[in-house]
């Protein structure tokens, strides 16, 4: 009875479960992580050093940024005319695309992917079809092209979702008014409405570019060994050379040039944009 | 730069545009005269604001036609159209700051960087913010971002400016203040103004003509004076100021047209409008009220009634009378040294030919207020 009473005084405790969850789920395992990067097998520098002067390493760091830059660029492609649809359909059709988004949200990732296996191997629907066209078949499986498609179809919800949150608060009769004082409709689009879309751009591109950063199952089994992410290599150092040491030095060095990321971006969204939408 | 030449025609001809089943204009046709102070007064949903939209170029039309000085602009998208538009919640890029917002029209009609500068500078000082050319529209009040918006609709020299209920977001006493600016704006510019509103003392105090629509369609288009003075509809005549309406079975009588309201009679001179029920206008000046018993002239109209409401206004009293049928005189009195009580029986008199008799088109009592009912 007490202690519903200072809740009630203090509802701050209500955040105490969720503090200590992460506290001992993710806090105490990160602090391992790095401890062990420099301590496992000896105190210093080696798991780093050895890190950066294995240029197998180093092609794979450069191969998730170039992967996650792809996916980012691609899901903004595809994400951003679809978040602009939804603004602009009535609610009934609104429903049914946000359902078209978060429908895939419901299943596993892993049947996702393994839905891609199907249909991006070499006997799949899709060489079928190039080859029914006459064309040559492609490979697609095991390729770094297969883990961009597949991780850009399970990453595009995090994109049009941020997008749309900016888009819908984006007064349409600010492009009526560009248009109205000489703007032609592209140039009313890329003076006025892109700009103003701008903080959803950048939302949508840091999330879907950090999680591409991190991702596992989806390159593991669509990527096969020339297309091997970072997670995955740390994974076979953790779980296959028992190398706990270079495993976190990886996941250090991932999760340091993330948070640079993340800061970089912080300042670019902050500066000008604190006005997203229009005077209302 | 005041010259009257700057101003365009607008000729609409049968326009007619229509949502699925809805029709939102039904052959509408106006002319508005070179450098004009045109207003589109009506209630919400009355056309007044598709009217504007078709002009601007932001709505296209199912029939008809429009002309904006020598060029027919039906097929033309809103960007070749060369005309301001200012919106009712100002429409300001809130990505740019108020210069910016001004030099814009300027810039995408590639005037160099100099006169663009100088132009900019002299219509942020023709509505009075020179001082705040570099802050951004968030930064400002509702008032000087309708400002704003007004100096961007006519940076670029327009020979027609459209407002779509610019004072409408306003406080009043600032809505009184801006109506002035945009009059002296009106004179300096001698652009043709089409300026969008319900509010029936905006356009009073702005216009030199109002178009008074309903139901997508224009039931009169005068000056103020003749829409308050001589209403040709019932409706009009409800929605420009106040009035005393009267409705009743009538007959002829030798000439006039009486009506019975209650157990009274009321004449008119005039034969009755139409084929239709009558109803007969009155304006609260012309209704002076007297005490039972007071001697009468000919050619009055009196009805008996009791006071029901009175308030003051400072340079006089406005009373409200129930009359004996149920319906309300609105009366307009100088302060006299017996003012009359709630509850007081009264006589509403009128001369009979300072009354205005319409056929009753069955507005009601909330076209008054600007709603629709």
């Amino acid at each position: 009875m007490r202690d519903l009473i200072s809740i009630r005084r203090n509802p701050v405790l209500l955040t105490v479960p969720a503090v200590l969850l992460l506290l001992v789920a993710l806090g105490y395992p990160l602090a391992q992580v790095v401890l062990r990067s420099f301590t496992d097998p000896q105190p210093g520098l080696d798991n780093y050093i050895w890190f950066f002067s294995r240029p197998v390493n180093l092609t794979v760091f450069w191969r998730t940024f170039e992967v996650s830059a792809w996916v980012t660029l691609l899901c903004l492609i595809l994400g951003y005319p679809y978040a602009w649809m939804m603004t602009a359909v009535g609610p009934r059709m609104r429903m049914l695309m946000i359902l078209c988004v978060l429908v895939p949200f419901w299943v596993s990732g892993v049947v996702r992917t393994l839905a891609w296996v199907i249909l991006l191997q070499d006997s799949g629907v899709i060489n079928r079809v190039i080859m029914a066209l006459g064309f040559e078949k492609l490979r697609l499986i095991r390729t770094q092209t297969g883990v961009i498609i597949g991780m850009t179809q399970v990453l595009l919800p995090f994109m049009i979702m941020p997008l749309y949150a900016v888009m819908r608060g984006i007064d349409l009769r600010l492009v009526q008014a560009a248009q109205s004082l000489g703007a032609r409709p592209a140039l009313s689009f890329l003076q006025i409405y892109l700009p103003l879309s701008l903080p959803g751009i950048l939302g949508g591109a840091v999330i879907v570019f950090i999680l591409g950063l991190g991702f596992y199952i989806t390159p593991a089994l669509l990527g096969g060994p020339r297309a091997t992410m970072l997670s995955t290599l740390a994974q076979q150092q953790v779980l296959q050379q028992l190398n706990w040491g270079r495993g976190g030095a990886m996941g250090v060095i991932l999760l340091v040039s993330t948070l640079l990321l993340l800061a970089v971006a912080a300042r670019f969204t902050r500066r000008r944009y604190q006005i997203a939408g229009g005077s209302k | 730069m005041a010259d009257k030449e700057r101003g365009a025609a607008v000729d609409i001809r049968a326009v007619t545009k229509t949502y699925g089943t809805f029709t939102a204009l039904d052959d509408v046709s106006l002319r508005i005269e070179p450098g004009q102070f045109m207003t589109f007064l009506g209630p919400s949903g009355s056309g007044k604001t598709t009217t504007l939209n078709v002009i601007a170029g932001f709505t296209d039309l199912t029939a008809g036609e429009i002309q904006i000085g020598e060029r027919s602009v039906g097929n033309l998208p809103a960007h070749k159209r060369n005309v301001g538009v200012v919106f009712q919640h100002y429409a300001l890029f809130p990505h740019m700051t108020v210069a910016a917002n001004v030099a814009y029209p300027l810039k995408l009609r590639r005037v160099p960087q100099a006169e663009r500068n100088r132009r900019v500078a002299e219509t942020l000082e023709m509505v009075r913010l020179t001082d705040f050319a570099h802050r951004h529209p968030a930064e400002l009040s509702g008032g000087q971002q309708q400002r704003v918006a007004l100096a961007r609709a006519m940076v670029f020299d327009p020979p027609l400016l459209l407002m779509d209920e610019p004072l409408g977001a306003l406080d009043k006493k600032l809505r009184e203040w801006l109506q002035l600016e945009i009059k002296r704006i009106h004179r300096e510019l001698g652009t043709t103004f089409v300026y969008v509103t319900h509010d029936q003392e905006e356009a009073l105090a702005l216009s030199d003509r109002i178009a008074v629509f309903n139901k997508g369609r224009i039931e009169q288009v005068g000056s103020g004076r003749d829409l308050y003075d001589r209403p040709e509809t019932l409706f009009v005549g409800r929605f420009i100021g106040e009035s005393t309406v009267l409705r009743g079975p009538h007959e002829l009588r030798g000439g006039e047209t009486a009506l019975r309201i209650g157990e009274d009679w009321v004449s008119h001179p005039g034969q009755p409008v139409g084929s239709g029920r009558q109803a007969l206008l009155v304006r609260p000046e012309k209704i002076s009220l007297l005490r039972p018993g007071a001697v009468t002239e000919d050619g009055l109209n009196t009805l008996p009634g009791l006071i029901s409401e009175a308030i003051y206004l400072g340079s006089g009293v406005k009373y409200e009378v129930t009359l004996t049928d149920g319906s309300r005189a609105v009366a307009r009195v100088p302060l006299t040294d017996e003012p009359f009580a709630l509850g007081e029986s009264v006589i509403v008199v009128w001369q009979k030919q300072d009354a205005r008799l319409l056929p009753d088109d069955g507005s009601s009592e909330a076209a008054q207020s600007g709603e629709e009912q």
